[in-house]
């Protein structure tokens, strides 16, 4: 039975390993959550589901496979019409009808009954004590007072049917762009560069012993800085026209490189670079960082990564006045050159098929003007970005972008 | 002013005693202010076990909560011929693990802010947490709990954490509490507090966190240091302005709103509804 659920949970993509559910069973055998199905709750998901993300994700699988059996739920929630279950006046029940129903059977009779009822039932029914309906002593529908009762939408009112998952309290944290990020990182661990630098603060053994012989017997004492990740990331992201469509996969990108870099500055820009970019894309008209003062803010030792389709008409890039938002005093060409000679590690991702970048001009200009240092925005991509990313754009050759 | 109660909801309580009887890590995360910190404390105390707290900074790395080796007293102290040389035990100094190891009794280890440190800190104390203990390399000996130490690590969520660290902890979210739970709360600090300033005072507050595009949203913490304010000025409710929700702005809003923006944010909100009566 709980190996069932446990393979339940995984084929509905939640991340539970064999390692979790063996706690779980640890857990269990040492009576915890065995009390009742909402202890069992709690203790499975402290146990199995360890982001919060994925909280609703897993309430929502819960629900699936306690309320019966999956095909059972799925007939249910289909086929039960909501005036059915619509609470009416609350009967009030005496203490036999009470010790009665106690009686019922354990919860797979009930699931069966209730299969069965509802193969049989197909009027609404209130009161009384076989059909499904509301304020009766029948085991199903809700409102009714039986200690075993299933609750199938609803209020309840007997605390025994209280399913917090059911509510779903976390639907707001399911944000399922993670799930995509791993091989992103993983790509993106390639650049992080472990380099000593800031405060001399711990003991160079080796160098100390060699200038301390060095020294004939003195004591010369090296420090030198703790190995730390260093790498700097200044990530620039086309936002709005045709780059909704690749909305998803930059969100994946964003939150995998957010994952992996403390140093990360980002700025968003539409289609092409201008004398001005926006930190927040909400208030893109108000809130805007100029050009110069980004490289005034941030040295050569970030790293630029640009992603953005590049595509766009060609009069964008090349001439003053050619950008679709705003009058630009010059070209788009002219400070993208300057972007990129204040961070000569850079590197343009594109989330267009590659196939199409040589029948897109504006592809192929920016292309020109990154001397070839654009790559496709996938995992490959991503690695070669990363080799790219490691020597600089040559200054001497600046690219220049003719239509 | 006596120390207030700490309000743990079931599924709290049933994280806590989970991590008990296994002995496993517990994992805290929710939204800064609604008292993760806090609550390693409260346990410790209710517990009667001593509190180890290891707060982690950017530069912390694993090895300092285990044990540090101290090269230069000992380079030092060769110079100068001290006896104490020859032992290389003299400088080994414990970290906050190794101090908790050794503990006599069960205690408390917190783990504050896990996240803000290197991407590598949670996968370096794998082994650590799993089977507390460790080996010290330069004694050639091994360090093992007496008593498995309830471990709470805290997480603000700013960095993912490694998965084959997660498998190994307790996971629990600390969701905002609904305005229920927070009554309870609120009563558990100031017992004296007026109803109606109450409601009217979480009425604002709910309100305010409701408002779309703030920054940062008012946490427990910062409603209870509101009220504190609200309640030394002896403020009626009616000043509050809760009848007519977002038409001023409420007093003291220091205490609530800590961002610049969100306060601009907040005046054109207001702006905005009064014009639309008008």
């Amino acid at each position: 039975m709980l190996l069932d659920f446990f393979y339940r949970l995984r084929a509905e993509g939640l991340p539970v390993s064999t390692g979790e559910y063996l706690s779980l069973l640890d857990g269990m055998s040492q009576n915890l959550g065995v009390y009742d199905l909402n202890h069992f709750y709690s203790f499975s998901r402290l146990c199995l589901i360890k982001d919060e993300s994925l909280y609703d994700q897993f309430d929502q699988a819960f629900q699936n496979y306690w309320a019966g059996k999956e095909k059972l739920f799925d007939d249910t929630l289909k086929s039960i019409p909501d005036e059915w279950l619509k609470l009416k006046d609350p009967s009030s029940l005496s203490a036999e009808q009470k010790a009665m129903v106690e009686a019922l059977g354990g919860w797979d009779k009930l699931m069966q009954t209730l299969e069965e009822r509802l193969a049989e039932q197909t009027d609404r029914h209130q009161g009384g004590s076989k059909w499904i309906g509301t304020g009766g002593t029948s085991p199903f529908g809700h409102g009714g007072y039986n200690p075993e009762g299933v609750r199938i939408g609803g209020e309840s009112k007997h605390r025994s049917a209280v399913k917090v998952w059911e509510q779903r309290r976390f639907k707001d944290l399911d944000g399922n762009q993670e799930l995509g990020t791993r091989n992103f990182k993983m790509a993106l661990r390639k650049l992080r560069r472990l380099a000593r630098d800031g405060k001399p603060d711990t003991l160079d053994m080796e160098n100390t012993i060699r200038s301390t012989a060095n020294n004939a017997g003195m004591l010369d004492i090296k420090m030198r800085a703790e190995r730390r990740n260093s790498v700097k990331v200044l990530l620039l992201l086309d936002i709005g026209g045709s780059m909704d469509y690749h909305s998803a996969i930059c969100e994946t990108l964003f939150s995998a490189v957010r994952a992996e870099f403390k140093h990360l500055e980002h700025l968003y820009f539409h289609n092409f670079i201008y004398e001005k970019l926006w930190r927040n894309n909400n208030r893109r008209h108000t809130d805007t960082v100029s050009l110069n003062e980004l490289m005034r803010t941030y040295n050569s030792s970030y790293k630029l990564i640009l992603v953005g389709d590049a595509t766009m008409s060609p009069y964008e890039i090349a001439m003053p006045g050619g950008s679709v938002e705003h009058w630009n005093e010059e070209a788009g060409s002219v400070w993208f050159n300057r972007l990129l000679t204040a961070f000569p590690n850079c590197v343009w991702l594109n989330p267009e098929n590659p196939d199409y970048w040589a029948r897109t001009q504006s592809i192929q200009m920016t292309h020109q003007l990154m001397q070839g240092r654009m790559h496709c925005l996938n995992v490959d991509g991503i690695q070669q970005a990363i080799d790219t990313l490691k020597t600089p754009i040559s200054h001497t050759v600046q690219g220049t972008a003719s239509i | 002013m006596k120390e207030a109660e700490y309000i743990v909801t079931d599924e709290l309580q049933m994280a806590i005693d989970a991590a008990l009887t296994l002995g496993r890590p517990l994992l805290v995360k929710g939204e800064p202010g609604t008292g993760k910190t806090q609550l390693a404390i409260e346990i410790a105390q209710r517990l009667k076990a001593p509190l180890y707290q290891w707060h982690i900074k950017s530069t912390t790395r694993a090895q300092n909560g285990l044990y540090e080796y101290d090269a230069v007293s000992r380079l030092r102290d060769s110079q100068l011929g001290d006896k104490k040389v020859h032992d290389i035990g003299n400088y080994i100094v414990p970290g906050v693990l190794w101090d908790a190891f050794e503990c006599d009794e069960r205690s408390v280890v917190l783990i504050d802010e896990i996240d803000k440190a290197d991407i590598e800190f949670p996968n370096d104390l794998l082994q650590e947490l799993d089977r507390m203990s460790f080996d010290v390399h330069e004694t050639r000996t091994t360090v093992a709990a007496k008593h498995r130490p309830l471990v709470i690590i805290t997480s603000n969520n700013e960095k993912e954490l490694p998965d084959a660290f997660l498998r190994r902890c307790f996971f629990h979210y600390i969701a905002f509490p609904d305005s229920s739970t927070m009554q309870r709360i609120v009563h558990a600090h100031y017992p004296d507090i007026k109803k109606d300033l109450l409601s009217a005072a979480l009425s604002v507050f709910f309100d305010l966190r409701e408002v779309p595009g703030l920054k940062k949203k008012p946490s427990t913490s910062e409603l209870l240091d509101w009220l504190k304010l609200l309640i030394a000025d002896d403020l009626s409710p009616q000043m509050l302005g809760a009848e007519e929700p977002r038409t001023i702005l409420p007093k003291m809003h220091g205490a609530l709103l800590k961002n610049e923006q969100d306060i601009h944010l907040f005046e054109r909100l207001i702006f905005l509804h009064k014009q639309r009566k008008r």
